[in-house]
């Protein structure tokens, strides 16, 4: 087989399967949040916590809600890294420092799961499991949950309600990641992911660092997190020994979004509305497949930092899908990527990760991305635009662009501050405009939850431990505040019906206005940053 | 005042739901996990005890040597070098030189994944092109006939959408058939 057949042959499985379970599993999920019954160990998990899952709750205490499950989850995080000294399976790798610390915490949290460690020296199967593998879990049913309270505000009529966050979250973890993470772990076992307990095992004698990788890999695409379990991520043989387990991670890591949009159809009563966001999604990424694929197919050393038994496609159609939906694993090395290549992966992450984007944060930015895109054709025809029978006033678009705009903003503050300081020079593996993109790219996957880097940046000083946890915090908090702000007061609102002069949402015209607002945000915000990085590393 | 209020008192609910999710998500779950690949049948090599899923190269001519590695083992990891690096080129430049003189053979015959170091520096494959034009060395170093050293690495041949011979393996029947 030739590499662009075998290529398109991985594609079109990847595509197959998840057309198969788009359906049934897309109904399943919106099963799971409109359900009145709780499961036994979900009424056991309510009970240990003294919450009442009959009672719901305002966007405010929602929003509360949020915030402080996140607080304790990176203090909790925190003080485990910070005590792995005292805990088993620690392999005298020590106490993790403290801006370390706080870096990966944030991380975890924010399910960004950007590394500054090498966990093979860093970390032991306590920390990896107690605290990075709950986070994986909990970080993406958070993601879910805001997803589904912002559904809520475009399906219900005068309320003031949006659901419970503890009954959406548990759901999420219960009903949805858990039993799919289970499965495919078993799954990803059976293709030889390794699932050991020990420190390392010796190879033809050298050391080599082995983890209890197969549960922590299952969830770290499933919920789009991406933090490796070793430090080559899932280009690391012992995460992704073959070709079939690469394709089973991909498919991962893009099963919950895209159903999503089924999800989401389903609960406002149209599946239409959902198809048109799943096309958009899939234009702009079978897009930007195309381009990353041609340039590294293309490059001056195509075969740099990456793994022989995936190749140049199976390496393109995972860089692809892990900075389309906000991921951040790799299984090849983005900072060796060709200009075109690295900057297409970068610009996937600059669209603000919703094609398809992560769990749940994919949905509710395209939502959000829908109410401008909506605002804007109201703008050319001068009427007052609404979305799903609901009117997008005043509140609604300044919701909405305080969601879209916290992101460039953190982004390009963070990135501009780094670029002047006299520490980063010595923190680049690459000169001149690559350099650049090094940091910009770090940033972006930060203020962005994706998690990825051009890895070759060393942000183990100071500045970057805490500038980056930063952004990761901004880029993930205020866009949650802002969406659950709108989803409230659209919940308030008394549906409109559609009259003649309603502009339809199911159809070409509202997907290609959706696709312009994607892009357009993206292009007036960072192509003068682009073009000092790859741009003119792609052009030279 | 009210709104710290209410964001206490969900951090203390949070702290709650999180202590029980830890139970079933962080402790059940990975040992769930690790049970049933206990399994005998499900998985060869859990422990990865002896695997050929990785490659680490091995000094010595009558080896079949491995892609380059940027690793710091126990570690893995890549180069992350930009293909714009000029320092790198040099890097690549010189290690052409050397296997085209360990080969014996001209620098525009030594294939790319050969200079190039792989993302995990674990790689075990190399292209069948790498494979070949090592023969000839390993064949004269061990003592075995050419012929017996293809057929060894076309046992090692394999792969799902892209044909690459595992380094590991080969070497260890190599070993085997000394």
């Amino acid at each position: 087989m030739s590499s662009t057949a075998a290529g398109l042959a991985q594609v079109g499985l990847l595509i197959a399967a998840l057309a198969v379970v788009y359906r049934p599993f897309g109904d399943y999920v919106a099963r799971v949040y409109t359900g009145t019954k709780h499961m036994k160990v979900e009424r056991a998990i309510y009970r240990t916590a003294r919450i009442d899952p009959d009672s719901e709750q305002r966007w405010g205490t929602y929003a509360l809600a949020v915030l402080g499950f996140s607080f304790v989850g990176v203090a909790f995080l925190y003080l485990l890294q910070r005590f792995q000294s005292l805990l088993p399976f620690d392999f005298d790798r020590g106490s993790v420092t403290p801006g370390m610390a706080f870096n990966t915490a944030v991380s975890f949290v924010t399910n960004t799961n950007w590394q500054s460690y090498v966990p093979e020296t860093v970390l032991g199967h306590t920390v990896q499991m107690v605290g990075l593998t709950v986070q994986n879990f909990v970080s993406a049913a958070v993601g879910l949950a805001v997803a589904v309270a912002l559904v809520r505000g475009f399906v219900r009529d005068r309320t003031d309600r949006l659901g419970n966050f503890w009954v959406d979250m548990t759901r999420g973890v219960i009903r949805i990641l858990l039993p799919v993470a289970f499965v495919f772990a078993i799954v990803l076992v059976a293709t030889g992911v390794v699932m050991s307990l020990k420190s390392g095992v010796s190879v033809d004698g050298q050391e080599v660092a082995t983890a209890p990788v197969a549960s922590q890999e299952a969830i770290k695409e499933l919920g789009t997190n991406g933090g490796g379990v070793l430090n080559a991520n899932s280009a690391h043989p012992f995460e992704n020994p073959n070709s079939w387990s690469n394709l089973i991670e991909i498919f991962l890591l893009l099963v919950i979004p895209v159903s999503l949009t089924r999800t989401f159809g389903t609960l406002v009563g149209n599946r239409k509305q959902g198809y048109v966001l799943l096309s958009v999604m899939g234009v702009l990424w079978a897009l930007m497949l195309t381009v990353i694929w041609w340039a590294e197919a293309n490059g001056i050393r195509p075969l740099e930092g990456k793994e022989l038994r995936f190749g140049i496609p199976g390496s393109a159609l995972f860089a692809n899908s892990t900075t389309d939906t906000s991921t951040g694993a790799v299984n090849a090395m983005h900072d060796s990527f060709t200009g075109l290549g690295g900057g297409g992966a970068m610009l996937n992450i600059l669209f603000g990760e919703m094609t398809p984007g992560g769990v749940g944060t994919g949905l509710y930015s395209i939502l959000v991305m829908a109410v401008i895109a909506m605002f804007l054709a109201g703008l050319m025809v001068g009427r007052t635009p609404e979305y799903l029978g609901k009117k997008l006033g005043k509140r609604e678009v300044t919701a909405a662009a305080v969601s879209i705009l916290a992101m460039p903003t953190v982004l390009l503050i963070g990135a501009g501050i780094a670029a002047i300081l006299p520490g980063t020079q010595a923190a680049l593996n690459n000169p001149g405009e690559h350099g650049l993109s090094e940091i910009l790219y770090a940033y972006a996957s930060a203020a962005n939850n994706n998690g990825s880097a051009f890895a070759g940046i060393t942000v183990t000083n100071d500045w970057f431990q805490a500038s980056l946890g930063v952004c990761m915090a901004l880029g993930r908090f205020v866009p949650i505040i802002a969406v659950l702000c709108l989803a409230g007061s659209l919940a308030a609102q008394k549906k409109v019906p559609e009259t003649a002069g309603t502009l339809p949402t199911t159809g070409p015209l509202f997907a290609t206005l959706l696709a312009g607002a994607i892009v357009l945000v993206a292009a007036l915000t960072f192509v003068p940053a682009l073009a000092l990085g790859p741009i003119a590393e792609a052009l030279l | 005042m009210t709104v710290v209020n209410n964001f206490l008192k969900q951090a203390s609910a949070g702290l709650r739901v999180l202590l029980v999710l830890t139970v079933i998500t962080g402790i059940l779950y990975p040992a769930a996990v690790w049970t049933v690949s206990r399994i005998p049948g499900l998985h060869a090599n859990a422990e990865a005890v002896d695997t050929t899923l990785v490659g680490v190269d091995r000094e010595g001519d009558q080896w079949f040597h491995t892609r380059p590695s940027a690793a710091t083992l126990p570690a893995s990891g890549g180069s992350n070098k930009g293909e714009r690096n000029a320092d790198y080129d040099a890097v690549i430049a010189e290690r052409r030189t050397t296997i085209a003189q360990r080969e014996g053979v001209s620098e525009d015959q030594v294939p790319p994944d050969a200079v190039t170091a792989s993302a995990s520096g674990l790689d075990p494959h190399i292209s069948p092109a790498y494979a070949e034009l090592q023969v000839p060395r390993v064949a004269r170093e061990t003592g075995l006939s050419e012929q017996e050293v293809r057929q060894l690495v076309s046992a090692s041949t394999g792969g799902g959408f892209t044909e690459t011979v595992n380094v590991t393996e080969l070497n260890r029947s190599l070993h085997t058939a000394r």
